[in-house]
Order: C-alpha cells, then structure tokens, then sequence
C-alpha cells in the first residue's frame, strides 16, 4: 500500500493503442503539495499518461492508484477531485469568460452562489475579472489559457493536472502563465504537469522524471538530474559550418568528461568552462563563438537520450 | 446520479442556446408556414380538385400537415445531432471538457439528447400552432401527435448522434443528408401515400421509422385511431420506441470509445 501522502501511485503503468505503445510501463508516486514534472519530447508518453490519470483513458496494464480510488471504477469520484487543463483548451469560445466557469461549475455539481463567489476570486487571480462579461472568441491565447486554469480550479481540485501548459504561447504570456502556476505551488496545490520545456520543469518542478519512448529515463529533483547527469558547466562552442567536423575531430582530446556533437554546435561537458576554452585555444582551435553556461535539464535530457528536446 | 449527471451536461447546452433561441423560434415558426402554404395551400388546391378519396377524403392541407409534422422532427432531430456532435468533439472540444469532470461520456450523450429532445419538443409545439392557424387540424387527437413528433425526431436522433461521434470528417454529413434524410423526407408517406408507391418498394416504405412517424401522427391528427385499431399505433409507437432504446444503448459504447480511449 502507498504511504498516505501518496496522492497517485503508479507501477508498471503501460497504454497501448492497438499495437502502438505510448507508455511502456512507468513507476511514479505523486505526493501532497509537490509539483511534479513528466519533461520529455512530443510523442515520449506524457500526455497519454496524463490521460491516465485523468481517468478519461483506461489503462492497458499496471497499476494506477490516483487519491486512494481506482481510476476505471471510480472515475467519477476522482474527477470530482481532479482540476484539469488540458493541452488544447476546451472552452466555449461562443460563451462569455463567466459563463464558461458557471457550465464548468455546474459540471461539478456546484450550487450557483458558490460558483459566482469562486468565479470572481479565481477571475481576479488569473486577471481576467474585467474580461468576465465578455465573449470567450476574441481573447488572445496567453487569456484563454489563464481561463482555462481559472476553469480548472472552481472544483478546488486537490490535484492539478497541466499537460503542456504554456505551449503556443508567446514569451510574455508563458510567464504570466508560471507566475500563476507558481503561486497555486506556494499555496500548496499539487501539480502535475508536462512539458518539453527544460526552463519550465525547472521553474516549476520540484520533482520530475524525464520520458522517452514511453518509459522513464530517470527522476529526482532537477538539481539532482543535473547534478547526477551533467556537470556543472557547459562550454558551448560554434566553428565554420565548412570546419565544424574537422575541430569537433580535434576536440576529442580537449579535457572534458564528455562531449556532444550537434548540428550547429560542440558541448563540452567540464566543471569548468573557462578552463576548458583555455584548453580548446591551446589545441590550435578558434571558435566562431564561445559560451560557458550552467547545465540545464536539456543537458540532462540530451545525456539520457542523445537527443535534444525542443526542435 | 446518472439523471443529474445528465442534466447538468443538459444544463451546458441550455446556457449555449441562450445565444441562438430567438433565431431558432423564427425558422421554428417560419418552415411550417412555408411548407404549408406552398404545398398544403397552393398544391393542395390542385389535389383537392381531382378529388381526395385516395388520401381518406380529407383535404390534401389536413392530410400533408402531420406528415409534415413527423418528417420535420426528423430533419430537426438528425440536423442537431450532426454539426453541434462533431464540433463538440472536434472544433470545440467541449465534450472534452465535460470528458473530465465527472461526467461520464454516457451522461454527455443522455444530456445532450435531453436538450435535443427539448428542441424537438419546441419544434413540434410550433409546428401544431402553425397547423391550427391553417385550420390543418382535423381532432382533438392531434394534441398526441405531439409527443410521437417528438418521438420520431428523438429516434432519429439518437440514432444519428451514436454515430456522429464516430466521425472524423463532417463531409460523412452530407451523404446522410442526401441519401438518408432527402430520400425519407419524400418517400415515407409525408406528400403522398405510401400505397401509390409501385407494390415491390413499398416494404422498404414501411420499415422506415419515418413512415410510422407519419402514419401515427396523421391516425391521431385526422381522429382516426379508432379502438379497434390501437394495435396498428402501438406498433408504429413501440417501432420508434425500439429504434430509440437500440440507438442509445449504441450511442453509450460510441461515446465511451470516443471520449475514454
């Protein structure tokens, strides 16, 4: 039996799609108050996992535990509990902002007076309370996401599930997007999210476990991740597209614990940078461009599975 | 449970009908002054005057108004069961967004079906008051042509919307249109009876659920349905009845598979 704090547990968790397989069989447990990352690329299993656990896709084999109840037989009970925002968003775009959360409300089963009392703070925190008696349609996408998120929240969930929060949406309105995610994880909500964003499970995730192929290729916080798979800097380093082969050859004795060839770059993996480039220079090597940095979940991601993550 | 469940996806498209009701009343209102005056009125003369024994000795309007009753129920039952179904899933997800609340996709169906019917229920209401305004109605009886209007809509309906949710492309749409519905609409006893068909289609006539739509709104419109005679309108009733019972219990596995894959 899970510990009592385990909101979801999960072994041996497989889906299958005819003779598709999205999620190969995965272990997790999920605990009050964390906010929990599934980082990977399109196509690792995230979302159909996420399915899962919404109870709106049953599993093909394992075990899912999700708030002590069993997702195939008691998906209406769980769903009472769950707030989800989903990847695509779902609103009725031909409805106003408050009408969209009074239809959701109802969904819950929740009287009038208690969805207008929770539709007006949760308008005013995802800002959207001037917006309330207007229609849904002309809203910009970072707004109808920020709905979204308010619409998931008027049940007041006790787990938060996010699948791909902030994709399509531009610079300014992801970070309003993390601003509100992050004050929900302060308040101590749980979530659950995926992303294949390394900056927003690092931002948001005090645990992740990074997905490919529909299996977990490891977990732990994302300091830890970094700290077990990478090391602590990274030189990056451009030459000539015409000579790019030729110095990533030479490099091979440059002093670094490890080295990626990309496409249009050489990572040098080394816990210090500037040492290192030092080292590239004495070699006969000029870079185009240099670039010591920290490592990242992407250095992670790109260690676990010799791909890199976004495209 | 399954009954509030189902109510407050009714609930939705109740708050989503508040937008587009007055439109809907007039085109509700507008069609069976149409029909009516064009075809009961103005072909009618010219029926009525080669004599209508053929059509029971009733006036060609009192003969073609329940069936265009029953017939338009259908129209009305298969046109909200197509597009408002697969915008539902595709271009507007909101099936989705009930998917994951409570609601099971059996409850998404039933409250949905549960609005159809009251559109349908409107419909028919309208419809009737149209008819009595062209002195279409010929008994009391017709008040129980009401609720099998509904029925026939209903059936087709659910029969329609168990299907729509498995579609992918709305162009599916326009074949049930054109070779389902069209071919119905003037072939099941709606314009003109079913006995001047040629002998050999006319079984195909009477298997349709349109055709015992039609025969029992217009027995009961024209006062015809006669104590002796109640079987003949429990079949047409239990026919509808059955097709509707059948397309539900599909329509919960076709909305599961849809929605809970």
């Amino acid at each position: 039996m899970p510990a009592p704090d385990v909101l979801i547990h999960a072994r041996g968790l497989a889906k299958k799609f005819g003779d598709a397989v999205a999620v190969a069989g995965i272990d997790f447990d999920l605990r009050r108050g964390e906010a929990f990352g599934f980082l990977g690329p399109n196509g690792a299993g995230k979302s159909s996992t996420m399915r899962m656990i919404g109870c709106v896709s049953p599993p093909s084999g394992g075990e899912l535990t999700i708030l002590g109840l069993d997702p195939v037989a008691d998906g209406p009970a769980i769903r009472a509990r769950l707030g989800v925002v989903p990847q695509e968003d779902t609103l009725d775009v031909e409805l106003t902002v408050q009408e969209n959360l009074l239809i959701y409300g109802r969904y819950f089963g929740l009287p009038r007076r208690v969805i207008a009392e929770r539709s007006a703070r949760l308008l005013e925190f995802v800002q959207l309370t001037d917006r309330a008696a207007d229609q849904v349609e002309p809203l910009s996408g970072g707004m109808k996401r920020r709905l979204t998120i308010a619409r998931s929240l008027i049940n007041e969930p006790e787990i938060l599930l996010l699948d791909e929060p902030t994709t399509g949406l531009d610079p300014q309105a992801r970070h309003a997007v993390w601003d509100r995610l992050y004050r929900l994880k302060q308040q101590g909500v749980t979530l659950v999210l995926t992303t294949h964003y390394m900056d927003e499970a690092e931002q948001l995730c005090d645990r992740l476990v990074v997905m490919d192929g529909g299996l977990i290729a490891a977990g732990g916080s994302p300091r830890e991740l970094i700290e077990r798979y990478s090391t602590a800097e990274v030189l990056e380093l451009r030459f000539e597209p015409a000579s790019h082969e030729q110095a990533a050859d030479k490099l091979a004795d440059a002093p670094a614990e490890r080295i990626e060839v990309l496409a249009d770059r050489v990572l040098l993996y080394t816990p210090d940078g500037d040492a290192a480039l030092a080292a590239v220079r004495g070699l006969g090597l000029d870079p185009l461009t240099s670039l010591v940095r920290r490592s990242t979940l992407e250095d992670v991601f790109l260690r676990l599975t010799g791909r890199q993550l976004e495209d | 449970m399954t009954w509030s469940f189902a109510t407050r996806e009714f609930r939705y498209w109740l708050t989503n009908y508040r937008r587009t009701w007055r439109g809907s009343i007039y085109s509700s209102v507008l069609g069976p002054v149409l029909y009516l005056a064009a075809m009961g009125l103005g072909l009618g003369t010219l029926v009525d005057a080669h004599g209508t024994a053929r059509l029971g000795g009733v006036s060609y309007l009192a003969f073609l108004a329940p069936g265009l009753l029953a017939a338009s129920a259908m129209q009305a039952g298969i046109g909200e069961s197509t597009y408002p179904v697969l915008g539902s899933v595709k271009w507007r997800g909101t099936y989705y967004a009930a998917a994951a609340s409570p609601l099971r996709p059996a409850d998404i169906f039933h409250g949905h079906l549960l609005f159809t019917t009251m559109r349908l229920a409107m419909n028919a209401v309208a419809f009737m008051a149209v008819m009595a305004a062209f002195g279409a109605i010929a008994s009391p009886w017709a008040l129980a042509a009401l609720p099998v209007a509904v029925l026939t809509g209903l059936a087709f309906a659910a029969l329609v919307e168990s299907w729509a949710i498995t579609v992918s492309r709305d162009t599916s749409f326009a074949l049930v249109f054109r070779f389902g519905m069209i071919p119905l609409f003037l072939f099941s006893g709606t314009f003109f009876p079913v006995t001047q068909l040629p002998a050999w289609i006319r079984p195909l006539a009477y298997v349709t659920p349109l055709w015992h739509g039609v025969a029992l709104c217009r027995s009961l419109s024209l006062g015809q349905v006669h104590p002796d005679d109640l079987g003949g309108a429990l079949v047409h009733a239990a026919y509808l009845v059955a097709l509707a019972a059948v397309s539900i219990a599909a329509g919960n596995r076709t909305y599961r598979r849809r929605l809970c894959v």
